[in-house]
């Protein structure tokens, strides 16, 4: 739930923050499912399996330090995200098929 | 983030007539579906995000009129931050400090059955205080910082847990009237504006509900069980009634932070009006389990299609929430011993981290 480092400074006690990541079944990606204080990835791995996943919420955790996620920012989100509009080749529906073509 | 908790309830969604629960986790399954259907339905402006020329204040109002979530990397005023750092830290102390009243009876429980129950739901509340500080910890604070408030009394937590737990049935009263207060309370957060705090609502909400199911079932136990159980039951229901009523906050004319809160969408209904669904919800509920609520003026009001009541104390919550209950200096104490006798532990953890690291073990952050 920590889309910023910045809860990382002032950590007095040296037990950092640790984003966490669930796989809900196999075949599905895994998705951020909330954060922890841990002293280290063992620790954050087992509280993970204890908080996130007592009710069969999953089958695969990931954590990660959250030191280590750099986050685009809202600002950057007009160069990151905007849909080239000059680039309509990159979608399928673009491409005109003829009548007739089977299995396209 | 998605909420993983959305296809894993299935089974346990109950059906139109299972139980007192159903109505408010529906509410819940509709908040998500809202706030899904909302991040489809993608933000106003250009592109998901602010124009460069677009001042950031119109931008959050527009968000806010739009349905749509604030994120923790997006503008927003400094007065929206400050009050949901304080609601949700102190919804989250809340959570730490209510482990204790029922934590008195895990060791006591009648049964073994009962006592994992307890022991299970007791572990779902250190959990919700999890989610929650990391909701807060979002909006710029650390945890450290929020226990460190918490512990010398700059912060808050709910008037409710500074009441005792005298005998087994407290903890079937706390489980029906107190979470089922908790849940009319958290139900609407569950579409807060701010995301995190939504989504951790969800989370919450779902998990509050088997808690009050489970208080109900001990009292529905007892109820129907000799007249001494019998009368067990209905003395805790006598006494947590009122305090119950007192944790939506004062009445409507008295609250502080309402109206920019609703205006805000962080509140979405007024301690009045929530009071007054608890109310109407616990009235049939104390019908089946064929108990009494302690209020001789409560009746159907024909033309408001509600109940009248009595209103609790206001002064007493006053008190209470001033530091003067009948618990408060045990619960923080109890806390702050907690804490103090932990950091040699705190500090062994991490010492043995940054040995590890000295050694270039496998790798973990600093």
């Amino acid at each position: 739930m920590s889309e910023d480092g910045g809860a990382m400074n002032g950590n007095r006690n040296g037990w950092p923050l640790w984003e966490v990541f669930v796989r809900p079944r196999r075949g599905l990606s895994h998705n951020h499912v909330g954060s922890l204080h841990a002293p280290d990835a063992e620790l954050a791995l087992h509280n993970a399996r204890d908080v996130y996943t007592r009710r069969q919420e999953g089958v695969s955790i990931w954590v990660v330090p959250a030191q280590t996620i750099t986050a685009s920012s809202p600002d950057e989100k007009d160069a990151f995200f905007e849909p080239a509009a000059d680039k309509v080749y990159r979608h399928p529906t673009f491409y005109e098929v003829p009548d007739g073509a089977a299995h396209l | 983030m998605s909420c993983n908790t959305w296809s894993v309830y299935g089974h346990d969604f109950p059906g139109p007539d299972d139980g007192p629960a159903d109505g408010l986790l529906e509410q819940v399954e509709a908040a998500e579906v809202a706030l899904r259907a909302a991040a489809d339905r993608g933000r106003p402006g250009v592109a998901d995000g602010p124009a460069a020329d677009t001042d950031p204040q119109h931008y959050f109002t527009a968000l806010i009129e739009a349905d749509q979530k604030i994120e923790p990397r997006d503008w927003m005023p400094d007065a929206y931050r400050k009050t949901l750092i304080r609601q949700i830290a102190q919804h989250a102390h809340s959570e730490i400090i209510g482990m204790q009243p029922e934590g008195n009876w895990i060791s006591r429980a009648p049964s073994l059955g009962r006592k994992a129950i307890l022991l299970a739901k007791v572990q779902d509340e250190a959990g919700h205080g999890l989610y929650l500080y990391a909701a807060a910890e979002t909006l710029g604070v650390t945890r450290d910082e929020l226990v460190e408030l918490l512990l010398t009394g700059r912060q808050k937590y709910s008037s409710i847990f500074n009441y005792p737990t005298l005998g087994w049935a407290d903890v079937g009263a706390i489980g029906w009237l107190v979470d089922g207060a908790a849940i009319v309370n958290q139900v609407p957060l569950c579409r807060c504006s701010y995301g995190p705090y939504a989504r951790a609502m969800i989370r919450v909400c779902k998990e509050e509900s088997f808690h009050q199911r489970q208080g109900y079932e001990i009292l529905h136990r007892l109820a129907s069980g000799t007249p001494a159980q019998r009368a067990m039951a209905q003395d805790a229901v006598d006494r947590w009634w009122y305090p119950s009523l007192a944790m939506f906050g004062p009445p409507d004319t008295d609250s502080t932070h309402s109206q920019q809160s609703m205006a805000w969408k962080i509140k979405r209904f007024s301690n009045d009006d929530l009071r007054q669904r608890f109310v109407d919800m616990c009235v049939q509920q104390a019908g089946v389990l064929d108990l009494r609520l302690p209020d001789p003026d409560l009746r159907w009001n024909e033309q408001r299609q509600a109940y009248d009541y009595t209103q609790p104390d206001y002064a007493e919550l006053m008190r209470v929430i001033s530091g003067d209950g009948p618990c408060n200096r045990q619960r923080i104490d109890h806390r702050r011993r907690a804490h103090a006798d932990g950091s040699w532990v705190r500090e062994a953890a991490a010492a043995y981290t940054a040995k590890r690291q000295r050694e270039d073990r496998p790798a973990v952050a600093a």
